[in-house]
Parts: C-alpha cells; structure tokens; sequence
C-alpha cells in the first residue's frame, strides 16, 4: 500500500495534482506533469477527469480559500446492496426509483456542490443528485435497475467524497415538516399584520383628518376580519401552549402572550360592534409575527444541532465484514449479525460485537470503553467489546451479543436513564414570567377599577390598551435572538450546542470534571522519552518496522526520517517484545521483565523505574546482549490541555479528572496540570463517574467534558456535557454540546461564550421590561393612543434584535478574504 | 369613497395570493437549505456538458 498521508517535512515543492500539498520525494515520478502525494489523490484525480469534470479544478481555484483535502477510501460498499440496508435507509419513489440521504465527508466547497450534481451525468441510472453544503448531506434518487447503490457509492468515493448512510433521514423529515408548518404560519402572519398595518396608517390618518364614520367603519371591520386568520390560525401555538401551561399548572411565556393576544382582539372585536373606542388589530397582527419569527428562529437553531450530531453518528461503522460458512468474506449491515457469526476485525476498524476471539492476535484500545490508555494485547480466547478499537493485526471474532446486549449497549441504557432522570432547568424568561403574569393581571384589575370609578365608558378601553401593551413580545424575543446568535457563532467555531437552555445552564458551573485519555490526552500512544545513542536507534527502527504492535508502530511514527535497514530472522513474543538481526547485530527489544535477562545498562534500567512510576511505559532495548537504551511510551497531553486548565481556574471553576485509567498515570497528568491530588481520580468506571458527577450536583452546576462511551452516562448526568473532538457516538449522543475541531480551547470559549450570552439575554429582558413599564404607566393614565402602541412595540422588539445580533458573544476568526475573479 | 369596497378586496385577494405562492414554495422546500442554492447558480453554464469518456474509464483502482 502506497503512504495514505502526505509526509511532511520535505523539503521538495512539487504540489500534488490533486490536493496541492508537497509531494514526498520518493513518490516523484520524473518528467510528468502530474504528480500525486498518495495513491488516493492520484485515484480521485483520475476519477474526475476520467469522467470528464476536470472543470472542478478551475471552480476551485475561483473560489478561493484554502483547498481542503479530499481523498478516497477504496471501499466497495457491498453492504449497501444488502436488502436488510434498503428496508433501513432507503425510500422508494414511483416509477421504480429510490432515494437515500447519504451523509458525504469531505465536501466543502462550490467546488464540491458542482462535481456531486453532476452525478446524474456521470453515472447512468443516476436520477437526480442534490448536496445541502451546510449539512454534508446528498439526496440521490436512482433507478435501482439500472445501476446499483453500491456503484454509486464507489464513483462518489473516487470523486473523494466516501458516503455514509445517513440514518436519521425519518426524524429528520419530520422535523423539517414541523419547521415548514411554523414557517407558513409566519408567512401569514406577516401577510396580515402587513395588511392590517396598511388599514391602521388609513385609519390613523383619518383620526387627524377627520374622515368620516361609514369609512372608519368600514376600515375597523375590515382590520377584524382579515386579523381573523391570524389570530385563529397562525397563533395556534401561544394558545395552545398556553392551554398547556395552565393544565400543568406551570408558567410559561405563552401565558402572558395569549392574554395579551386575545384581550387585543376580543376588545377591539367588541369596539368594533359598539361602533366606538380604539382598535388594536395592528398590534394584534404584528405582536403575532415577530412572536412566529422567535419561535422559528428558535426551532431552527434546534434542528440545525440535532442535524449535526445525527450526522455525525452516521460516521459509525454500519457495517461488518461476515465471514460465510464458505470461506467468503463480504460485507453486511451491523443489523444483519447474529450470535455464533464469525466476523473479521481489520487493523484500525471498531470491533463491531462482543465476542471471543477465534484467529490471529492483536492489540485492542478499548479506551473508549474503559478510559485505559494502554492497548490490550488479545488473541484466541480473549473477550472484545463492541466499540473498541483493533489497533494491530487482523481478528477473526464470533460474535455473541449485538445491539443493546453488548457492554456498550447496557451502558447506552444507563445514559438514557441518566438523562431522563435529569431535572428541567426554568430557563430565565420563565422564572419571571410568574411574579410578570400576576403583576400585569394585578395593575389590570386596579385600571379597571380605577376608570370605573372615574368614567365607565373608558374602564374597558383602558384595561384592554394595558393587557397588550405588556403582552411580552420582547420578552419573548429575549431569550432565542440571543441564543440563536451566539449558537450560530459557535457553530463556526466548530462548538455545537443543542438547544437553548444549554447556554443558560453552562453560564454558573462550579466544578468541571474532565475524562483523561482523548480528552486531556491525544488518547494515542507516542514515544515520549528516548534514551538511545543515535547509531542503534536505525538498528532498533529496522526491528520495530516488522512488528505491528501499538508501541513499536509509535516509533516507527516518531522517527520518519531514519536510513532503511533491513532485519532478518525477526521474531515476536507476545507480551515479551521483539527481536531481529540487522546488520549482523542481535536486537532485542521489549518489557523490562523479557529484555532485563541481558546485561549492564543499569542507568537505564533505574530510568525506566522512574518512568514507570510517572506513569510512561518503559522499554528496554539490548542489542548483542547489552541493554544500551530505554525507551518511554505514554499518551501525550493535549498541547492546550494545561492553558485551557488554568483558564478555567481563572474563571473559578473547580477543575478535576475522573479516568478508568490506572490511579498512577492519572495523577502524573494531574501533576502535568495542576490539578490537586484530591481532585484527580483514577480507576473509575462508568457507575463511579456517574455518582462522582451526581454527588457534586448538590453544590451546582457540574460539567463533565469526556469523549468515550464510557463518561457517556456521566455527561447525560452531570448539569452540562461537553463532548471533545472525535468523540464516540454514545458520547455524543448523550452530551449536550459537542465540539468539532481537536484541542480544549474551544470548551472555554464555550464556557466564556455562555456567560457572555446571558449577560445578553440578561440585557434583552432588562430592554423589555423597561418598554412595558412605560406602556403599562401611559395605559394606566389613559394616555395610551394606538398608535403609540404601535410604534412603542415593535420599538422595543427591535432593540432586543439588535442588542442580540450585535453583541460578540463568541469570537469568531477573522473571515479569509476571498479573491474575486472580476 | 364607496370605490373601497371595490378596492379594499382586490387588495385582500392580491394578499391572499402571496400568501398561496409562499405556501406552494415552503412545500416545495424552497426554504429548507437556505446556503447552497447561492453557489449553485454559479454553475449553471457549463461550456459543454460533461460526457462520459468511454474509452478514457477511471482505473477501479480498490
């Protein structure tokens, strides 16, 4: 196999045809125009033009930017002709068509929309193709007699975009429908309060100029019926949200709103028949609007986060390699499994069942069940957990349980239990919506009251002109402006938030723990220390290249730039170490118990004690019977993991590490950092994360950043979960928000940006209530025309857009300028 | 004045109308991917379409 991965480091600069990064020299071929870095660029380059779209190339070059790498997989997707894989993902058309919703990883450009929807004329029997560049997503409609899904799937590989099924295509359709009606709704909404707004200037107009009763009558009936839909129809939702409210003897915004919404319009209706007092339709219709655009905004965001985790779970391995009674490997649906199936486990693949091991030997991380850094060696015999990475050689596995009976499986049920177990936090609008509904009801009834005593005939105008003036359009608005600006900000900077109330819950936390391995950590093995004179170490290079153990495959990594040499006569020892012939000389390298049999090299020896104890792993290496180096291996930190730490503290939060990994290593890195012994756990299981987490909930808010299965149940519980990049898919599935982009920056920028974004929110409601307070004092006086109303309403709604849209709530970078052909 | 009564509803139907186009293109999913339409219609004159070259076929490379 050809290097996947440009090297880097060269000093050559021959950009590659493809993704332009430098080509290793090596791979230079002479006197070509073309030159690729790896074997997939030079796969997808051919695909392109053998398909005639070379013309990518120059839309790229116009858009500008920087050029994100796109390469193939080379997967056959044979799974996806499974007829189990049709009745999951697709849906059939008339006509004899099927469509799908495949997930595309690598697009990201014009470039990319232009090449995918050229499908149809690439690929016959292709229908229709259309990618949404914002969701990575592509709907395609085929003719499944004509050419199969599969077939597509590969030339959609080749172009270097490989698909994923996308599995929640069902919810996702009913969200959409959902987000459709709330949008017709709005249109309305905004049909009839545009309208109506015409027929109040006409009947303002009048009020000055003396326009005379028939027309002002006609106008006022006018304004009632074409409000009629508006109120009856597009409101729906205040009302019945209200009706809710009232029926779980909750309070919610919708309370007020429907107070305010039906006094406007039923006193208006009655001024109407009476032929005297003022009308509100106008403020009626308009309140009605810009409550539908909150909510659509609001539900948007919503639907946004959800469509960016779901996709991300389609990333999941869906399939597994069965391996039939003949002999025959092919490929099917996770679904498809059954116990006493034998499935094969490739080098870098999720072991896809639980089940014993029949053939071959490897290592296994199981990190993300366990939070150990170290690899298991396995072999036949052993038991391999789903979800758990095979890190070495190929497994050949029989499954035993699938699905929710697997170790992960059970542990997605205590998520869901944590989760449902969770208390709803009163998002800050609504906490004050109470004391808000009874005062506005109390200054109400003493209006009413008030004018009774002094001018019945005013008494009814004048409670009406108050119930609406303080209907909380603002303070509606408050709450989803502010968050959909900062979610939306966030987003661009790779940090995911799924709902609103998140922000408002991150803003106070008093203790933050932290998973260690992937989260603190890189979650993989390097070679940290290296104690080895330099002329052994192309020695020991040419051993450990023969070896496909985690360790030796860190230091094959770590040293890319050694001379070749060849080893003969290499042997492995399993849970021993290795050893080789090289240049006639005996290397061995290996544990401190299977090479320490040689001689000398004391100071190395004492080393590895004390790395040992610092939480690395030593190696020994002997060559020609004298041990003459030590090496040290161990999960390196992130290199933001002790700034972000220290941020955090800044901030007050309490900072703490709860691993599965053993108590020793966690408390090296909890030295690394900073953190206080007390506060860095190690050896913890799921359950033990789960109670740390439940237990600091009594004295606030928790969050708990992690990224394995195995702090999934911990981040459902805890007041907050944060999901670091490459994190597991029940991780993600039970955090709250979720970054994409490595490093723990990006969790205080979230923490920062959360505060930030209720100091807005705090902001916007301060805004509103100051514009009701002015309402209600002018309404209660008698002083409040309609056509203040209507100025001072929408007033106050505008202050709270702006005030949301234009506070920096979350940083954003610097926009690349984009060089504009013409 | 009494040409209100005309004017008023042909205004209302006009309304209505809108409201009926907005509703056909929600349905249609007009609204649903509010970015990538942008950078579609960039595309849209190709110099010639793209054919398939039989003879030049990508190497399956697997």
């Amino acid at each position: 196999m050809a290097s996947d991965a440009p090297q880097e480091g060269v000093c050559s600069i021959v950009p590659c045809s493809h993704c332009q990064l430098p080509v290793p020299p090596g791979l230079l071929v002479a006197g070509s125009e073309l030159q690729f870095c790896c074997h997939g660029c030079e796969t997808v380059y051919a695909a392109i033009q053998g398909a005639g779209l070379e013309r990518y190339y120059q839309l790229r070059q116009a858009g500008g930017g920087p050029v994100v790498v796109t390469r193939a997989s080379g997967r056959n997707y044979a799974e996806l002709g499974d007829p189990s894989f049709a009745a999951l993902y697709v849906r059939e058309l008339p006509a004899g068509l099927a469509q799908v919703e495949l997930f595309l990883e690598g697009v990201h450009c014009s470039a990319c929309v232009w090449i995918v929807e050229r499908l149809s004329q690439v690929v016959p029997g292709v229908v229709h193709a259309r990618l949404d560049l914002h969701r990575a997503s592509a709907e395609v409609v085929w003719d499944p007699k004509v050419v199969s899904l599969a077939e597509i799937a590969r030339t959609l590989d080749r172009f270097g975009y490989p698909p994923h099924p996308y599995r929640g295509a069902e919810r996702r359709r009913l969200r959409l429908q959902e987000e459709r009606t709330l949008l017709i709704r709005m249109g309305a909404a905004w049909a009839v309060s545009g309208n109506v707004m015409i027929l109040s200037v006409s009947l303002w107009a009048g009020w000055f100029a003396d326009m005379d009763a028939d027309t002002t009558q006609l106008f006022r009936w006018a304004s009632m019926f074409i409000t009629l839909p508006s109120i009856l129809w597009a409101a729906r939702p205040f009302f019945s949200g209200a009706w809710t409210a009232l029926r779980g003897r909750a309070l919610h915004m919708d309370l007020p709103i429907a107070i305010g919404l039906s006094a406007g319009f039923l006193g208006g209706a009655i001024n109407v028949v009476r032929g005297q007092g003022e009308v509100y339709f106008d403020s009626v219709a308009s309140l009605i609007f810009l409550l539908l655009v909150g909510r659509w905004v609001q539900q948007r965001q919503r639907r946004e986060a959800s469509d960016a985790a779901e996709l991300l779970f389609s990333l999941a391995p869906a399939q597994a390699h069965l391996v039939g009674a003949d002999g025959q490997v092919r490929d099917v649906a996770l679904e498809r499994l059954t116990a006493g199936d034998i499935v094969e486990v490739r080098s870098g693949e999720t072991v896809p069942a639980d089940g014993e091991v029949v053939e071959g030997q490897s290592a296994i991380d199981a990190s993300v069940l366990t939070g150990e850094s170290r690899p298991v060696e396995v072999g036949p015999g052993d038991l391999v957990h789903a979800g758990t990475l095979n890190v070495a050689g190929m497994l050949r596995q029989r499954v035993e349980r699938t699905g929710e009976l697997t170790r992960v499986g059970k542990l997605m049920q205590a998520v869901e239990e944590a989760s449902r177990r969770r208390a709803p936090i009163v998002a800050l609008a609504d906490a004050i919506v109470g004391r808000f509904v009874a005062v506005v009801l109390a200054l109400a009834a003493v209006t009413a009251v008030v004018w009774w005593l002094l001018d019945p005939s005013l008494a009814l105008d004048h409670t009406v002109a108050l119930l609406i003036v303080t209907c909380p359009c603002a303070l509606g608005l408050a709450t989803p402006l502010a968050v959909h600006a900062a979610v939306g900000r966030a987003a661009r900077l790779g940090i995911f938030v799924k709902g609103g109330d998140v922000v408002e819950r991150l803003s106070k936390p008093s203790r933050v723990w932290f998973d260690k391995t992937g989260t603190l950590t890189q979650g993989r093995t390097e070679l940290l220390r290296a104690e080895l004179a330099d002329e052994y170490r192309p020695l020991l290079l040419a051993v450990e290249r023969h070896s496909s153990h985690p360790l030796a495959r860190a230091v094959v990594q770590a040293w890319p730039d050694l001379a070749e040499l060849d080893a003969v006569d290499v042997q492995q020892t399993v849970g021993g170490g290795v050893r080789g012939v090289v240049q006639g000389r005996t290397v061995r390298v290996g544990s401190l118990a299977w090479v320490g049999t040689e001689q000398g090299g004391d100071t190395y020896r004492d080393l590895a004690g004390t790395w040992a104890s610092d939480g690395i792993t030593p190696v020994l290496v002997a060559v020609d019977g004298a041990v003459v180096g030590a090496l040290g291996f161990g999960d390196p930190l992130r290199p933001d993991a002790a700034a972000a730490i220290a941020e955090l503290r800044r901030l007050g939060c309490e900072v703490g590490i709860l691993s599965g990994d053993h108590p020793s290593v966690v408390a090296a890195v909890g030295r690394q950092l900073g953190i206080l012994p007390g506060d860095c756990r190690g050896a913890a299981t799921p359950e033990d994360k789960l109670a740390a987490v439940q237990a600091c909930k009594d004295r606030g808010g928790v969050v708990m950043v992690g990224d394995g299965v195995n702090d999934a149940a911990a981040l459902a519980a805890a007041t907050v979960g944060i999901s670091v990049h490459g994190g597991a898919e029940a991780s993600l599935q039970a955090c709250d928000a979720f970054v994409t982009r490595p490093g723990l920056g990006a969790v205080v920028e979230l923490l920062l940006g959360a505060r930030r974004t209720v100091a807005v929110i705090k902001r916007n409601i301060l805004f509103s209530l100051v514009y009701n307070l002015v309402g209600t004092a002018l309404a209660m006086t008698g002083l409040l025309h309609p056509l203040v109303a209507a100025i001072l309403m929408p007033l106050s709604s505008l202050t709270v857009v702006s005030s949301s849209f234009r506070s920096r709530t979350f940083a954003l970078p610097a926009e690349p300028t984009k060089p504009r052909s013409r | 004045m009494s040409v209100l009564y005309v004017v008023i509803p042909i205004a209302l139907l006009m309304s209505a109308g809108a409201v009926a186009t907005f509703l056909w293109a929600v349905r249609r999913g007009q609204f649903d991917d509010l970015s990538t339409p942008g950078m579609r219609m960039l595309h849209d004159d190709d110099p010639q379409p793209p054919k398939r070259d039989e003879t030049n076929e990508p190497a399956e490379k697997q």
